[in-house]
């Protein structure tokens, strides 16, 4: 290239930019089908707002947080539209980090979101994130190793039918394992399962006081009886294992059953990637009749920081993606299954959906048997299901994460496991200032 | 002179290293041969080595996804740049401290390599708060300037053992002879110390290449280079291994090949000091 056509280029693209008001949205999401499907629809966004340009940051979960984090304490102001979880709403909310979606367009219909998504999403009243999917925990298990045992799985199992059906169904020399659950540390791994499950046992992170509550006998029951099952009816080394590599194991036929995220039957349904496609069956997931299932709560969620120059236009692009024809124009061309799920009643009540998706119905029992502002058998002064919505809760969900799971691997003992998270969220919530 | 070795000997040494070269290029390879295949043949289990169907699948998908050539030239811009901008400022550092010491050159060594000992982490947010502040935020500029700071100290102590190398008469005689100082370094000292510099020059490079704290947090979209790139692949639910394979292989297969063809000077420059 010669300098002049060089200089020439530069030239025109410098006019171009100047004649071309467009406004720039950037919008930081994750990567997952969803989104990625999102990214691939959004000329029809674009079509219909010529003024708006679209720019896409995807990055993994935790990448994604970290980066997002920073960006809006420091009030950075690169991102116009950010994709949250309900662990980051309440706390972000609170701290005037984000913008209420009060200009969602008339024809939005707040009332069609589900109840217990919209109210892990609102904050004083408000609402500060538009959910775009949501998903719940629930039972997936192998139909044709539940008739070879002689099983039958309820539609609401018990924790000891499952461990009883877990036991009967391994079959250690032929690599089959009755269930599969995660193991890897981590307040989104681990503890996501072990916090939730804790919870159907009766047990509660922090009484009406923030006292953490490990030296009670209902988490000596949930984690004695989570370690034992484990070590039962469980793959080796399941202390390393987290959503990925239960996915593959079950995939690959190695679980009788797994109880995981509600997004996962998608995945394991799927032909193309599951060995076990045409054999998987759903049910809630278990409790032990004290009133609270053993399932969480969680919204992939769009909002807008409060550092963003450019608030009506991404006001415009979420209730777009959040909107009910999104759910339509998704249908239209990828097919009604791959509708983003977990956010809308009315996509519920769609019966063509419902043919679509097999494990619509529980998907949606799932969702609203759980109950971000009342997740517990006994008060407790915090929000969150499967974690608590305070700052802290990152670095202390991790740290008792690596307990739990040193428990599971042999290396503590459970009773030493609870001693040592008793020890260091009490440490860590009289720094935080929560106890006095 | 070379000492007799016996031939069971040289087998023994030249079978460790084989199997030290293929354990340590195996992931590599593996990563190559998993963007060849599909997600499902991606988590197999026995994996299938070489026998399954070839697929060019997932870079079509990746390239329909994220614009390659864009990243790829963030990242040109960013490593040339920050490595040049580097050597810049490290070649008369270097030269002061090799040729011109004082008392506390050992010092000042010892506290520009002090920086690295932090992580870096640690001054993210006050960084951050500069570059927004200066608007450098999502800038390949503010990219260039960080990355040439964290890895200046690494250029100074590698051109400073260099320099160290090659003897103070040679640049003495050159003043003797009326040389500004200018015209010692450019050209008296640079052609001697050419594959020192190339050398280090090609090390940066890598390193600023595979710089992925950085570049990650202090860009967005349009700086982004391709450690972002990658990273946009990786999904802690849902297994995109194939996907994310094709997208590392894209990402480090230009500094694999400039890597390759420099590798003389690669090994040279490394080794450099090493037998006196």
């Amino acid at each position: 290239m010669s300098l002049r056509t060089f200089l020439l280029g530069t030239c025109s693209a410098v006019v171009m930019a100047g004649m071309a008001q467009a406004e720039t949205l950037t919008i930081a999401t994750v990567n997952n089908g969803d989104m990625i499907r999102m990214q691939k629809l959004a000329d029809d966004f674009t079509s219909k707002n010529p003024d708006i340009d679209l720019e896409w940051v995807t990055l993994e979960e935790n990448v994604l947080r970290q980066r997002v984090t920073t960006d809006i304490a420091t009030k950075g102001g690169q991102y116009d539209v950010m994709t949250i979880g309900t662990y980051e709403v309440p706390i972000w909310a609170k701290q005037d980090w984000l913008l209420p979606l009060d200009n969602l367009g008339a024809d939005y219909d707040v009332d069609d979101l589900l109840p217990a998504i919209r109210s892990g999403l609102t904050v004083d009243g408000k609402l500060y994130a538009a959910p775009f999917y949501g998903e719940s925990s629930m039972v997936m298990y192998r139909k044709d190793l539940f008739e070879k045992a002689g099983l039958t799985m309820p539609d609401a199992p018990t924790w000891e039918f499952i461990a009883d059906a877990a036991r009967k169904i391994t079959d250690k020399s032929n690599e089959i394992y009755g269930i599969c659950l995660r193991g890897k540390a981590g307040w989104g791994e681990n503890m996501a399962f072990l916090t939730a499950t804790a919870n159907s046992f009766g047990a509660r992170w922090f009484d009406e006081n923030w006292q953490p509550q490990f030296d009670q006998p209902e988490w000596k029951n949930a984690l004695d009886f989570y370690v034992k099952l484990m070590n039962d009816a469980g793959p080796p080394g399941a202390s390393s294992n987290g959503f990925n590599e239960n996915l593959s194991l079950f995939q690959t036929g190695k679980c009788g059953m797994w109880i995981d995220a509600t997004v996962a039957a998608s995945f394991v349904t799927n032909p193309d990637e599951s060995t076990v496609a045409d054999k998987v069956g759903f049910a809630l997931a278990p409790d032990t009749g004290l009133g609270k299932r053993g399932n969480w709560l969680w919204a992939w969620s769009l909002a807008i920081p409060a550092g963003s120059q450019k608030a009506d236009a991404a006001q415009k692009f979420i209730a777009w993606a959040t909107g009910k024809d999104y759910l339509k124009l998704v249908a239209e061309k990828e097919g009604w299954a791959n509708v983003p799920p977990g956010t809308r009643k009315s996509l519920y009540e769609n019966p063509e959906y419902q043919k679509a998706a097999p494990f619509a119905a529980m998907t949606l029992e799932s969702i609203n048997s759980a109950d971000p502002k009342n997740p517990t058998v006994k008060p407790v002064p915090y929000v969150g299901v499967q974690f608590v919505a305070i700052p802290e809760f990152q670095g202390i969900g991790t740290a008792v994460g690596q307990q739990f799971s040193a428990a599971l691997a042999g290396q503590v003992s459970v009773d030493q496991a609870l001693a040592n998270a008793q020890q260091l969220t009490t440490r860590e919530m009289t720094r935080a200032g929560y106890i006095k | 002179m070379a000492r007799n070795v016996s031939t069971r000997r040289k087998l023994l040494t030249t079978a460790a290293a084989w199997t030290i070269g293929i354990l340590i290029f195996f992931p590599i390879l593996w990563t190559f041969l998993t963007s060849f295949k599909t997600e499902a043949q991606a988590i197999a289990s026995p994996p299938a080595f070489l026998f399954f169907d070839w697929t060019v699948q997932n870079y079509f998908e990746v390239q329909s996804r994220s614009d390659y050539f864009k990243h790829f030239m963030n990242s040109v811009v960013i490593s040339f740049g920050s490595t040049l901008l580097g050597l810049m400022i490290a070649v008369p550092s270097a030269w002061a401290m090799a040729f011109a010491p004082t008392k506390r050159t050992k010092d000042v060594l010892m506290w520009m390599l002090s920086t690295k000992m932090m992580p870096p982490v640690g001054v993210l947010v006050p960084l951050y708060l500069m570059f927004r502040n200066t608007g450098l935020l999502d800038t390949r500029v503010g990219l260039v300037l960080v990355l040439m700071l964290i890895n200046l100290p690494i250029i100074i102590w590698m051109l400073y053992t260099y320099f160290k190398e090659i003897p103070g008469e040679i640049l003495e005689a050159a003043r003797m002879d009326g040389a500004s100082l200018a015209k010692e370094i450019i050209y008296v000292l640079t052609p001697m110390a050419i594959p020192g510099i190339a050398s280090t020059f090609l090390l940066n490079i890598i390193l600023a290449w595979n710089e992925a704290f950085w570049t990650l947090n202090l860009s967005a979209a349009r700086a982004a280079p391709l450690t972002a790139f990658i990273a946009s692949y990786s999904s802690p639910e849902g297994l995109f291994y194939a996907k994310l394979s094709a997208a590392s292989t894209m990402a480090i297969a230009p500094i694999l090949i400039l890597g390759w063809f420099s590798q003389k000077q690669l090994v040279r420059g490394l080794t450099f000091g090493a037998v006196k």
